[in-house]
C-alpha cells in the first residue's frame, strides 16, 4: 500500500526523467546504433552547449524573468574571442575577459531589469536585439577565424578536444551544472534566487538586496552564454555573425522540459540537464531516423507540448 | 420557520485525512447562523462543500426543499448561495462596476455591455449598504473595508438567498462593523438565510441568533445562541477549559530601546515615542490612521523621510528591510499572503529567509544542519502543527501560518519586534498560545510593538496604548487608564484636521 503510493509520488516528482529514459528505450529500439558509447559521447557533446545556456536561464526563470539575450550574447562572445585568439592572446586571457564580456551585458539587462523595473521579456528583447547589432557591426557580418597562431591550436580544443576520452565541452558542462547545483542548494544567493520567484515582495520584506540578486542571475546567464559562445566558436574555429539565432528557444524549452516553473520559484537545476539532454536525445534520434529537418520541428514542438501538459497535469493531481 | 439549506451526515475526506465526519448543519430563513471552530475544524471544507467547491463523500444537502448538489461554484451561485471569502476576491485592476456584474455583464442584443445599467445597478445595492462609492472607481483603490463591501454588494445583486460570510469584520473598523451589522439586520427581516464565521465571540452573540461549532470535523453543537454563554461556546470549541483568554504578565521597568523622533513617512505624518526593553506597546486605531506605515517605516518599508530612530541610544540609518534587520529589527507583517510567507515554499525556507545570515558565512554556504537544527527547534517550540519541516505553508491553518511568520521574524534575533494584526485570521486557541508567546518574548527582553485592531486584544496583553489618528499619535494610555471609550475618542481625533498627503 505504502509501496505503491512512494511509487506514485516518485513518478509524479520524476517525469522529465522518466521521459528521457522511455525515449531512450524506444529510440534504443528502433535503431541499433543509437546506443553505443560513440553516438551517446555525440549526443552529449551536441547537448553541452544548450545545457550550459539552459542552466544560466535556470536562475533566470526562478527569479521569474527570462532572458532572451542569451544567443545575441553567445555571439558577440565568440567574435570577440576569435579575434583575440587570431590577435594571439594569451589563452587564458581571451578566455577571462570573454566571460568577463558576456557577465557585463547579462549585468546590464540585469540593471534595466532591476533598478527601472523594465519587464524582464522586454529589457533581454531590446538587449537581444541591440547584441545582435552589435555583433554586426564587430564582425562586419563576416566570420572571423580564430587564425593561424598556436594560440588557435589549443582554443580548439576548448571545442573539439577531449579528455579521457571525453568530449571537453561535455566536462565544462559537468562543471557547470555542479556549480549551479551547489549554488542554488547550498547558498545564500540559491535560496534567494528562489524567494523572488516565490514572492518578491515577501523576499523584499525580508531584507534581501532583490536588485542586486537580480543583476547577479542575469550576469550569470550572460556569462554561461559567453562560455557556450567560446565552445561552440573553438569547436568551428571561427565566429559566425549568425551563431546563436533562436537558441533562447532551446534553452527556455530546456528549463520547462526540466519542470521548472516559468512563473518563477520552484525547478530544479537536474531538471534542466534532463531537459537539455531530452532535446540532444530527440534531435539525434530524429536524425537517425532520416527525418527531414523540417518535420524534425514539428516533432520537437509536439514533445515539448507532451511533456509540459504532462507535468503541468500531475502537478495539478498532486495538490 | 423553513430551513433553507440543510445538511445531514455529511462526510469528506482528503486522502486518508477524514475532515468532516456526520456533519449536520441547517441554515433556516429569516436567520444568522455562526459558524465557530478552531482553524482547522473544518469550517472552510463545509463551505466550500455547500458553495460546490468540493464534493461530498457522504451524507445529504437539501436546500429550499430539493436535494442539490452543485458541481461548481458556478451553480451554486446561480441557485442563489454566495459566499464572501476572507481572502477578497475581487480582480483590482477593474472597476467596482465590473466587479460586481464580472461573468454576467447585461447585455443588448448584439452583446454590447450595458453600462448605464450595470453603473445604476451598483449604486443601487451599494447604497443599500450605506456606501457612497462611485462604481467607476479602481477596486484596488479602495480600502480593504470598502473592497468588502463591494463583495457584499455582488452578493446581495445576485439575489443570493444564502449569504456565507468568512471572518468579515475582520479588516473593518468598528464603524463598519456597525454598517455591516445593520446590513446582516435587513437582510434578515428579508428572510435570508445568513452564515457567519467568525472568531469574535463578541459579534457571534451580538448579532447571531444560531451557533453550530464544529471541532475537528465534527458539529458538536448547534442551537440557539440565547441558549449558550460564552465559556461553554469555548469549551465546545477548544473541548476544554480555556481560563483568561487575556494572560498578561506586566513589564520589568528597564531601559529605553527604541525612541522614535519626529518620523515622517508616507502615512505617517509626524510620530514620536519611546518604547522600553521588556514591553509591549499597543497601536490602536482606525484602518488608514496609519500604524501599519508606522511599522514598515521603522523596519525600513516604508522609508522615512524625515526624523530619527534610536535604538539602545545609538542613532540608526534605516532606508529598507536590510537595514531594519541589521538594526535588529523583527517585523511580522498583516498581510501573510502577499507579503509574509511564500506560500508556494515549505516551512524551513519560509522561517530561514530574513535570518539566513545566521547559517551562512561571508561565502555563503549554508549550514544545512544548524538551520535545520533552529528551524526543528521553533517547529517544536511554538508547536507548529506541520507535517514536515519542507510541508508547503499554503497547506498550514492560518494559525500555524501565522506563527511560522513570527518564527521566521526571530530567526535574525531581533532586539524589536513590530506585530502587525497578528492575531487576524487565528483562532480562540491559536490566539492565545501568540498572547503566551508575545509575553515569552516581552520576558525575554525583547521591545514589542504590538498593531491591532482587536480592542479587547489591545487592552489585554499591551503595556501602554498609543493611539494613531490619520497619521499622528493623538493618544497615549498607560494599562491602567486605557478603557475602550477613551481610546475609541482618540481614534477619531486627527480626522477634524488636514488629511495625510
Amino acid at each position: 500500500m505504502t509501496r505503491s503510493f512512494d511509487f506514485r509520488t516518485f513518478v509524479m516528482e520524476n517525469i522529465p526523467l522518466i521521459g528521457l529514459i522511455v525515449l531512450m528505450a524506444a529510440v534504443s529500439l528502433y535503431s541499433p546504433n543509437f546506443l553505443t558509447v560513440d553516438n551517446l559521447l555525440n549526443i552529449l557533446r551536441q547537448t553541452s552547449i544548450n545545457a550550459i545556456i539552459a542552466m544560466g536561464m535556470t536562475f533566470v526563470i526562478l527569479t521569474a524573468g527570462i532572458d532572451l539575450s542569451v544567443g545575441s550574447i553567445l555571439a558577440f562572445a565568440g567574435a570577440v574571442c576569435a579575434s583575440m585568439i587570431a590577435a594571439d592572446t594569451p589563452l587564458i586571457v581571451a578566455l577571462l575577459t570573454t566571460l568577463v564580456i558576456g557577465a557585463a551585458l547579462g549585468a546590464a539587462s540585469g540593471s534595466i531589469i532591476a533598478f527601472f523595473g523594465v519587464q524582464a521579456f522586454i529589457a533581454t528583447l531590446v538587449g537581444m536585439t541591440m547584441v545582435r547589432g552589435l555583433v554586426l557591426v564587430y564582425t562586419d557580418g563576416r566570420p572571423i577565424s580564430t587564425g593561424d597562431f598556436d594560440v588557435a591550436n589549443s582554443f580548439y580544443e576548448v571545442g573539439g578536444g577531449y579528455i579521457a576520452g571525453i568530449p571537453i565541452p561535455v566536462v565544462i558542462a559537468g562543471v557547470v551544472f555542479l556549480a549551479c547545483w551547489y549554488v542554488l542548494n547550498y547558498t545564500r544567493l540559491g535560496r534567494y534566487v528562489y524567494a523572488i520567484g516565490g514572492n518578491e515582495q515577501v523576499a523584499q520584506l525580508a531584507g534581501v538586496n532583490v536588485s542586486r540578486v537580480k543583476v547577479i542571475v542575469y550576469a550569470i546567464s550572460g556569462a554561461l552564454s559567453a562560455l557556450a559562445g567560446i565552445i561552440l566558436t573553438a569547436r568551428l574555429e571561427s565566429a559566425q555573425p549568425t551563431a546563436g539565432l533562436a537558441y533562447e528557444l532551446d534553452a527556455i524549452a530546456a528549463v520547462v522540459l526540466g519542470g521548472t516553473s516559468l512563473a518563477g520559484g520552484r525547478g530544479r537545476i537536474t531538471g534542466t540537464l534532463i531537459g537539455a539532454l531530452i532535446i540532444g536525445v530527440l534531435n539525434n534520434a530524429l536524425n537517425i531516423m532520416d527525418v527531414s529537418s523540417y518535420y524534425q520541428m514539428i516533432a520537437k514542438g509536439a514533445v515539448i507540448l507532451l511533456a509540459v501538459v504532462l507535468d503541468g497535469r500531475s502537478k495539478a493531481t498532486s495538490k | 420557520m423553513t430551513a433553507l439549506l440543510e445538511l445531514r451526515g455529511v462526510d469528506k475526506a482528503f486522502g486518508s485525512v477524514r475532515v468532516l465526519q456526520g456533519v449536520d448543519f441547517t441554515v433556516e430563513s429569516g436567520h444568522v447562523v455562526a459558524l465557530a471552530g478552531e482553524n482547522g475544524a473544518g469550517k472552510s471544507t463545509l463551505m466550500k462543500i455547500i458553495t460546490g467547491i468540493y464534493r461530498r463523500d457522504a451524507g445529504s444537502m437539501k436546500y429550499r426543499g430539493q436535494e442539490a448538489r452543485f458541481a461548481n461554484a458556478r451553480q451554486s451561485m446561480d441557485a442563489g448561495i454566495a459566499m464572501i471569502h476572507q481572502e477578497l476576491n475581487l480582480l483590482p485592476a477593474l472597476s467596482v462596476g465590473e466587479n460586481i456584474f464580472l461573468g454576467r455583464e447585461p447585455v443588448d442584443s448584439t452583446g454590447r455591455i450595458l453600462w448605464g445599467e450595470i453603473d445604476r445597478e451598483s449604486r443601487h445595492w451599494l447604497g443599500q449598504l450605506k456606501q457612497n462609492i462611485d462604481p467607476r472607481t479602481e477596486t484596488g483603490k479602495l480600502s480593504i473595508a470598502q473592497q468588502q463591501m463591494v463583495e457584499i454588494a455582488r452578493a446581495l445583486s445576485m439575489n443570493a438567498e444564502v449569504i456565507i460570510m468568512d471572518e468579515p469584520t475582520d479588516s473593518l473598523t468598528d464603524v463598519e462593523t456597525k454598517i455591516l451589522f445593520d446590513v446582516v439586520d435587513h437582510l434578515r427581516a428579508e428572510g435570508k438565510g445568513l452564515v457567519f464565521i467568525s472568531h469574535r465571540l463578541g459579534e457571534i452573540f451580538q448579532m447571531c441568533d444560531d451557533v453550530a461549532v464544529l471541532r475537528d470535523g465534527a458539529m458538536v453543537h448547534q442551537g440557539p445562541v440565547s441558549e449558550i454563554d460564552e465559556d461553554t461556546l469555548i469549551r465546545h470549541m477548544v473541548g476544554r477549559e480555556l481560563s483568561d483568554q487575556y494572560p498578561f504578565v506586566p513589564a520589568v521597568p528597564a531601559a529605553v530601546r527604541l525612541k522614535v523622533e519626529g518620523l515622517v513617512a508616507r502615512g505617517v505624518r509626524e510620530v514620536s515615542f519611546e518604547a522600553r526593553a521588556g514591553e509591549v506597546v499597543g497601536f490602536a486605531g482606525l484602518v488608514g490612521a496609519g500604524r501599519t506605515e508606522l511599522g514598515k517605516a521603522i523596519y525600513g518599508a516604508n522609508p522615512a523621510t524625515a526624523g530619527t530612530i534610536e535604538i539602545d541610544g545609538a542613532p540608526m540609518r534605516i532606508g529598507t528591510p536590510r537595514d531594519g534587520v541589521r538594526a535588529g529589527i523583527g517585523y511580522v507583517t498583516e498581510d501573510r499572503k502577499l507579503e509574509g510567507l511564500i506560500q508556494s515554499h515549505g516551512l524551513r525556507r519560509n522561517m530561514s529567509l530574513t535570518g539566513l545570515f545566521r547559517f551562512s558565512g561571508s561565502s555563503g554556504h549554508i549550514d544545512k544542519r544548524a538551520e535545520r537544527a533552529e528551524i526543528t527547534d521553533y517547529i517544536n517550540a511554538f508547536s507548529i502543527k506541520t507535517h514536515g519541516i519542507d510541508a508547503v505553508v499554503s497547506q498550514l491553518s492560518g494559525g500555524n501560518q501565522q506563527k511560522v511568520s513570527i518564527a521566521k521574524s526571530l530567526v535574525p534575533k531581533p532586539r524589536i519586534l513590530i506585530l502587525d494584526e497578528p492575531t487576524r485570521g487565528v483562532d480562540v486557541g491559536a490566539k492565545r498560545e501568540i498572547y503566551t508567546l508575545i509575553n515569552e518574548l516581552k520576558a525575554q527582553g525583547l521591545c514589542i510593538l504590538l498593531m491591532s485592531s482587536d480592542m479587547p486584544e489591545l487592552l489585554g496583553i499591551s503595556d501602554r496604548i498609543l493611539v494613531m489618528s490619520n497619521g499622528l499619535l493623538t493618544g497615549s494610555f498607560d494599562r491602567g487608564e486605557a478603557d475602550q471609550e477613551a481610546i475609541m475618542r482618540c481614534t477619531v481625533a486627527g480626522l477634524t484636521e488636514g488629511t495625510v498627503q
